[in-house]
């Protein structure tokens, strides 16, 4: 057994903030991205503006520059707009950022913006036909969406959402360095205290990597699911 | 001139955070950035058209190092090599006491090296896709002509190869441009440290960072242009007709 002088237990501890961190902001991405792919669809001018202005500027910026606006800027910007709360109505209310829900936000923020891009393309590529024969068997919009747009929806989107899903694991190492103790900042500053790079990174690459493998077989069967009634199963590349 | 620098003191003047003097600290972080993103995309360039070959071919022994290759550096993050480097060059025996301390006391190697291998891993898949993808009648087309394999690939599978990948380079080279962001993680003055840097003088995290932003923003769209001109000139032939 390799020894990791004492720093296994928080690093299986760092490994644990990093999967959540990673499910937690995969699900307020997916839900932000429906989100801009409805709004990107949109009729009204304005509000695809809006979906459009948001992809365009958060897939223009770095995370790690998006983090950090968002992080060091997040707690200023709250303090800022109670105390208007507190000059204008007299409401005294203060709120501490958490750093982990900053963190949820961020990267949930960040990747709705691809997210989006990914609904979109699967939304337009659903035919119009089989929401047209959904129509014609009386299914009420909610039904057909549920039933029809959705599952379709789901098969083009699927590959996408695999790449987005493995490019916002790696992105979690980046709250490492507005210090949130994830499994990064555990391993550097064990590197930091012992002078043993290999011994601590080496082993959390390894996490990354199992992660990794473990999600493309997940996804693999996602695929095969989705792809129920249309033949050879389009391959999932990253 | 004498104008113009006059008119760009009066409209600094009153602002106490974009002096000149944080500006040249800007200036530097986006010379630094683009040195440093430039170089890794040329060497990992050069070292992915090798790999990216050896990658589809049909001798195991050379095809299966490249794939451990390309899936550990693609499913690792960038932040951790960069560490692995930049800590891990001092394991090498007897590099203190070599020439190449001279430039491997410096941050800007290391993170060189760590941007390089990754962009390498990643351009290699690219490349190996489009080889991959090559048309048929291509290589039908070359072999009725005689071509030896080198030729082949030489003449016809590359240089179609490089073109149909250009839109997915692209895509890279964006990537990278936003990757190199975490070299500031070792000391490293790049944009993304300068605007750290104002950040923490004066404790103005939305100026300090969203001009940042801004500078990475025209970056990314100057690139954008750039590949969708060379993309409409040398893809001109697989465009639909009259479109």
């Amino acid at each position: 057994m390799i020894d990791l002088q004492g720093y296994g237990p928080r690093l299986l501890e760092g490994a644990l903030v990093t999967v959540e961190l990673a499910v937690l902001s995969l699900i307020l991405a997916v839900i932000l991205g429906l989100l801009t792919a409805s709004a990107k669809l949109s009729r009204n001018r304005l509000i695809h503006a809006l979906g459009t202005l948001y992809t365009t500027l958060v897939r223009g910026v770095p995370d790690l520059v998006l983090m950090m606006l968002l992080f060091y800027g997040g707690q200023i910007g709250i303090n800022m707009l109670t105390d208007q709360l507190y000059y204008a109505f007299d409401i005294d209310i203060f709120i501490n950022v958490n750093a982990f829900v900053a963190g949820v936000i961020t990267i949930g923020l960040i990747f709705g913006a691809y997210m989006g891009e990914t609904f979109r393309g699967a939304f337009q590529a659903v035919e119009e036909g089989q929401m047209e024969a959904a129509r014609a068997y009386g299914m009420s919009p909610l039904l057909a969406f549920r039933h029809v747009r959705f599952p379709l929806m789901m098969r083009h989107a699927l590959p996408g959402i695999g790449n987005n899903w493995m490019v916002l694991l790696k992105t979690t190492a980046l709250v490492s360095i507005i210090g949130l103790t994830d499994m990064v900042r555990v391993a550097a500053e064990a590197t930091k205290a012992t002078h043993e790079p290999f011994m601590f990174m080496i082993p959390v690459a390894m996490v990354y990597l199992l992660i990794a493998t473990l999600s493309e077989w997940g996804f693999a069967r996602l695929t095969k699911r989705y792809n129920t009634g249309f033949g050879e199963s389009s391959e999932w590349n990253n | 001139m004498e104008q113009l620098s006059g008119w760009f003191t009066e409209l600094l003047s009153g602002n106490l955070i974009f002096t000149a003097n944080t500006l040249s600290f800007y200036w530097d972080g986006l010379v630094t950035t683009v040195q440093l993103v430039f170089l890794c995309l040329l060497l990992g360039l050069v070292l992915a058209v090798p790999l990216a070959i050896g990658r589809g071919s049909k001798r195991r022994w050379i095809k299966l190092p490249i794939y451990a290759y390309t899936y550990v550096f693609r499913g690792t993050p960038l932040l951790i090599q960069l560490y692995l480097v930049y800590y891990g060059v001092v394991f090498f025996d007897g590099i203190q006491d070599s020439i190449f301390w001279v430039v491997f006391k410096q941050a800007f190697f290391p993170a060189l090296i760590a941007f390089t291998l990754n962009t390498a891993a990643y351009t290699t898949e690219i490349f190996h896709g489009a080889i991959k993808n090559t048309a048929k009648g291509e290589i039908e087309a070359a072999r009725a002509y005689g071509m030896s394999r080198k030729l082949m690939m030489r003449r016809i599978i590359l240089p179609s190869a490089f073109r149909r990948a250009l839109p997915a380079y692209g895509n890279e080279v964006i990537f990278m441009l936003h990757a190199s962001a975490v070299a500031s993680v070792v000391t490293i003055m790049d944009l993304t440290g300068a605007a750290y840097y104002v950040y923490a003088r004066f404790y103005a995290p939305f100026q300090a960072f969203i001009f940042v932003a801004l500078i990475y923003l025209c970056l990314t769209f100057s690139i954008m242009f750039v590949f969708r001109k060379l993309e409409k000139r040398l893809l001109a032939h697989l465009r639909p007709l009259g479109g």
